[in-house]
């Protein structure tokens, strides 16, 4: 196990190197500028432009300018923002704590509406419940979220004045106020996001049980006179969540890289709306930190996934 | 009107039954223009007030909190390093300048006890120096006395181009003197007209000095305060999350009486202009959406509900078209559109002429920016005192078909005009927006009607408006036969933005294209104008020389102004904001109060 452990890490990091190489040289040769502002500002004298330009090296030639950023990443420096000019470190941790909560929360959502859902219709496959539920999930995934999103702020926002559509991060409340006002703010965002996800967790975790359920293990366990919940808890849920695990592993990363789109919409200060921004402002800093950090996460929970499964099934070892 | 009538609508004005700005408007519309209209009134005895700001609360504080929602996020709180209005904005909710811009181009005094002139000896005859008197009593938020020491300080902090700040232009060819703890005395190098540049608005706002002293120059990116802002404005700072929101809170030693009105500040950064308008016009979560470039026709569905009101007021700014005076198929020197050549279609004055009365300007402004776009013949359009009353539009097909069939452009068989083996065919370029799309389609549509053959382009904006000088899409390479795009004119006084037609900004190679004279248009006459206006202190004769200026640009037709754009700004409808197009829009904060 840990000399597993150890190869799949080693074999990850020329893996890094090369998306950071990407990433980089694409945002090189990308158009555009961090100080195009101040070029097209008529009272910023070029020369100012061009002293920040060559403060921050932006006109080193590309290689030299990647391994200032590498060397610099090996000392867990993120590198500078130049649009608020302070540290890219500080910027990400500040947004760190709204993402979590409200796209951990919608993930969340998503398993708690797909695992119950999927593993029941799975189970009476044809009926009622099965056709309501897979029309359910067929639109919910259809629906792109800037669509539920504007809907869902049309009809409680707009017409029901129910929820506020603008997310705040500075509630001036105390005690249970602050809990409420910061629930009912979360609501749609990570309605929006949770009911989208879960719909195509629904459908996965249908024919992942689905597959299971008609095994011949499972009938030997009924045949033996086993309680049908332990059947379908132990023995079917157990196998079939394997591919499962597998699609949330990968989603995870999303859970800290935000989602762009409903952030933008509801305003929710969270990593992916701090990425657009900096794609915005051509702040290479952040976008570079933002971007490798999240491919970090690909990786990293590649290899969780990997890890659980042998946990799921005792039939995969790792030699 | 003769010259009795006139003294008797002075005479109103005296009595107060006539206003000082209906006056000045009567004198425009008889062709004077509005500095003569003032001096006038002044010679007759009337003041130059400045406009009174309405301010009801009798007392500070009790408003409660005041929402701001900028559909793009603050990402720093150092006015000297505020590169975009949001960053402007936000850290004026905590910094002042020594005076600020209204609405009709006048100077308010904020941290200045009075506004220099010569009366009062703030402006010396030579137009070389200038002597502003401070305020005295105005506490920073940490409790130290605002004093002359600060104002020089923020002379010296931006005036080093190593501090890299945005508003180095502003200082860096002044010299700023302390002559006692409550006055300055600002020299510049040579007469200057335009005085009230340097800690005036935008880039006047004042850092304190006890704070920043240690962090002028290659430092000054480490100072702790560019995110902690220690002002003398309304509000003192409580939090800051970059791209996110501001936070303040009320100032109760603020320097204005029974002011600031709200308990605290709170501006929400982010999202989209739609939604942020609204927020504020229909369900009223927010008291002030800032910038709505949103169309016209959905701001009056929003406004319907009646939670909320827009704003507009004038500013410089215009969206117009340009014809490439160089040739932008011919490379000389490894640079297209260069100064030596000269363009094959437009050097004709028929075809120049012709093209602007294809441009149906009444239509652009009526189905496309509708209140956010005022149709013009100008390309200096405001304050007033600065718009040419000589100019006209007009928007007619045929005239324009007469025009290029006397000048000898004849039909072909496939209907667009030729001369001399030329065809009257060009590409015309602007940034992906769409009121410009459907503006380019009007244009074309016309242009068609006239045998003029017309191929569209559109650049994404952060590739066109980008500085970048290896990409040939950008607005000031102008690969490109016609262009269109907004100028945006930051000060009320037009010297700066004038000087978009001097000779020798012209954008080159050599130069990286960052001349400011972007169609390379040229002209003696202008020049030396442009030349005389930087030193004539006779403020009427300058208006007179930015007049004839824009007569010129105007008159040869190779730009042609279309619409100008004036700022809009949502409100609830309760809000009481004085704004103004020339200076940030939070720049009366102070005075903002909720009508009850």
């Amino acid at each position: 196990m840990g000399n597993y452990l150890l190869r799949r890490l080693v074999i990850a990091l020329p893996s890094l190197l090369a998306i950071s190489v990407i990433i980089f040289v694409l945002l090189a040769l990308a158009p555009g500028d961090p100080f195009s502002e101040l070029a097209t500002n008529s009272n910023v004298p070029p020369a100012v432009a061009e002293a920040l330009r060559q403060k921050f090296g932006l006109d080193d030639p590309v290689p030299i300018r990647y391994l200032h950023w590498l060397v610099a990443m090996l000392h867990g420096d993120w590198g500078f923002s130049f649009a608020s000019r302070i540290d890219v470190s500080r910027l990400v941790l500040q947004r760190v704590p709204t993402t979590l909560y409200v796209i951990g929360s919608s993930q969340l959502l998503a398993l708690a509406v797909a695992l119950p859902v999927g593993v029941y219709a799975a189970m009476r496959p044809y009926s009622m419940f099965d056709q309501v539920a897979n029309t359910i999930a067929f639109i919910g995934f259809s629906l792109p979220t800037f669509f539920t999103g504007l809907l869902f702020i049309l009809v409680f926002s707009v017409n029901l004045h129910w929820l506020p559509f603008v997310y705040r991060t500075d509630i001036h409340a105390t005690g249970w106020h602050l809990y409420w006002e910061n629930f009912k703010q979360a609501i749609m965002p990570v309605a929006v996001l949770g009911l989208f996800q879960g719909a195509s967790y629904t459908r996965y975790v249908r024919s992942a049980v689905l597959d299971v359920i008609r095994l011949e293990y499972v009938t030997t366990a009924r045949a033996k006179g086993l309680d049908e919940r332990k059947v379908i808890i132990k023995h079917v849920v157990r196998n079939a969540l394997i591919p499962v695990v597998t699609l949330v592993a990968l989603r995870m990363p999303t859970v800290f890289g935000g989602a762009i789109v409903t952030e933008q919409i509801f305003r929710v200060p969270g990593i992916g709306s701090l990425l657009i921004d900096a794609i915005l402002a051509n702040d290479t800093p952040v976008i570079m930190a933002v971007t490798f950090v999240f491919a970090c996460l690909v990786i990293l929970f590649n290899l969780l996934a990997d890890i659980i499964y042998g946990w799921l099934d005792p039939r995969i070892t790792y030699a | 009107m003769n010259e009795q009538d006139i003294r008797n609508l002075i005479t109103e004005v005296k009595a107060g039954r006539l206003s000082r700005r209906a006056f000045v408007q009567r004198m425009i519309a008889v062709g004077l223009t509005a500095p003569m209209a003032g001096m006038m009134l002044g010679q007759s005895g009337v003041a130059m007030a400045a406009t009174a700001i309405p301010y009801k609360p009798t007392k500070a504080g009790g408003g409660g909190p005041l929402k701001l929602l900028f559909w793009q996020a603050p990402t720093l709180l150092n006015p000297h390093f505020a590169v975009g209005t949001k960053d402007q904005e936000a850290s004026r909710l905590f910094y002042e300048p020594l005076a600020g811009w209204d609405s009709d181009g006048n100077l308010v005094p904020i941290l200045a006890a009075e506004i220099p002139t010569k009366e009062n000896n703030g402006l010396s005859k030579d137009g070389l120096s200038v002597v502003w008197k401070l305020k005295k009593g105005v506490k920073w938020h940490d409790g130290k006395p605002f004093t002359a020491d600060d104002v020089v300080f923020n002379w010296q902090y931006a005036g080093n181009p190593a501090t890299a700040a945005v508003s180095v232009a502003s200082y860096k060819d002044i010299k700023v003197d302390k002559i006692d703890d409550y006055s300055v005395r600002v020299t510049f190098a040579k007469p200057t007209p335009f005085w009230a540049d340097p800690f005036v608005g935008v880039y006047g706002m004042i850092i304190p000095k006890h704070l920043f002293a240690d962090y002028i120059g290659g430092k000054s990116r480490d100072a702790p305060n560019n995110l902690k802002p220690v002002g003398t404005g309304p509000y003192e700072f409580v939090d800051f999350k970059p791209g996110d929101t501001v936070l303040g809170k009320r100032n109760p030693n603020y320097h204005l009486e029974n002011r600031p009105y709200f308990d605290t500040v709170e501006m929400k950064g982010g999202g989209d202009a739609v939604s942020a308008a609204r927020a504020v016009l229909q369900t009223g979560e927010y008291d002030y959406a800032w910038n709505m470039q949103v169309e016209d026709a959905v701001l009056r569905k929003l406004e319907a509900s009646g939670k909320g009101k827009i704003s507009i007021v004038p500013t410089g700014n215009i969206e117009y078209i340009a014809l490439n005076v160089t040739d932008p198929s011919v490379e000389v020197d490894g640079e297209r559109s260069s100064i030596k050549t000269k363009h094959p279609l437009f050097s004709d004055p028929a075809v120049r002429t012709a093209i602007n009365l294809l441009i149906d300007r009444d239509s652009v402004q009526k189905y496309i920016y509708g209140r956010t776009g005022v149709a013009t013949a100008n390309f200096l359009n405001n304050p007033k005192r600065f718009r040419s009353p000589n100019t006209k539009y007009e928007f007619n097909i045929a005239k324009a078909n007469q025009i290029l069939e006397k000048a000898g452009w004849k039909k072909g068989s496939d209907g667009i005009r030729a001369k001399g083996g030329k065809q009257l065919k060009f590409v015309y370029q602007t940034s992906i927006n769409s009121p410009r799309q459907q503006n380019q389609a009007i244009i074309k549509q016309a242009c068609q009607k006239a045998g003029i053959s017309v191929e569209l382009k559109s650049v994404v904006a952060s590739v066109f408006f980008s500085s970048d000088a290896s990409n040939p899409d950008t607005y000031t390479h102008f690969y490109c036969d016609v262009e269109m795009y907004t100028t945006t004119m930051t000060q009320p006084d037009p010297q700066l933005f004038m000087n978009q037609f001097a000779s020798w900004e012209v954008a080159t190679k050599a130069n990286k294209w960052q001349g400011r004279n972007i169609s390379r248009w040229q002209n003696k006459d202008y020049d030396n104008l442009y030349r005389e206006s930087q030193r004539e202190l006779d403020p009427v004769k300058r208006a007179a020389m930015f007049i004839k200026m824009n007569d010129l640009v105007v008159n040869d037709h190779y730009i042609l102004p279309e619409v100008y754009r004036p700022r809009v700004t949502a409100l609830k409808k309760d809000i009481v904001a004085p704004l103004s197009g020339w200076d940030n829009d939070l720049w009366e904060l102070a005075n903002w109060y909720r009508e009850t």
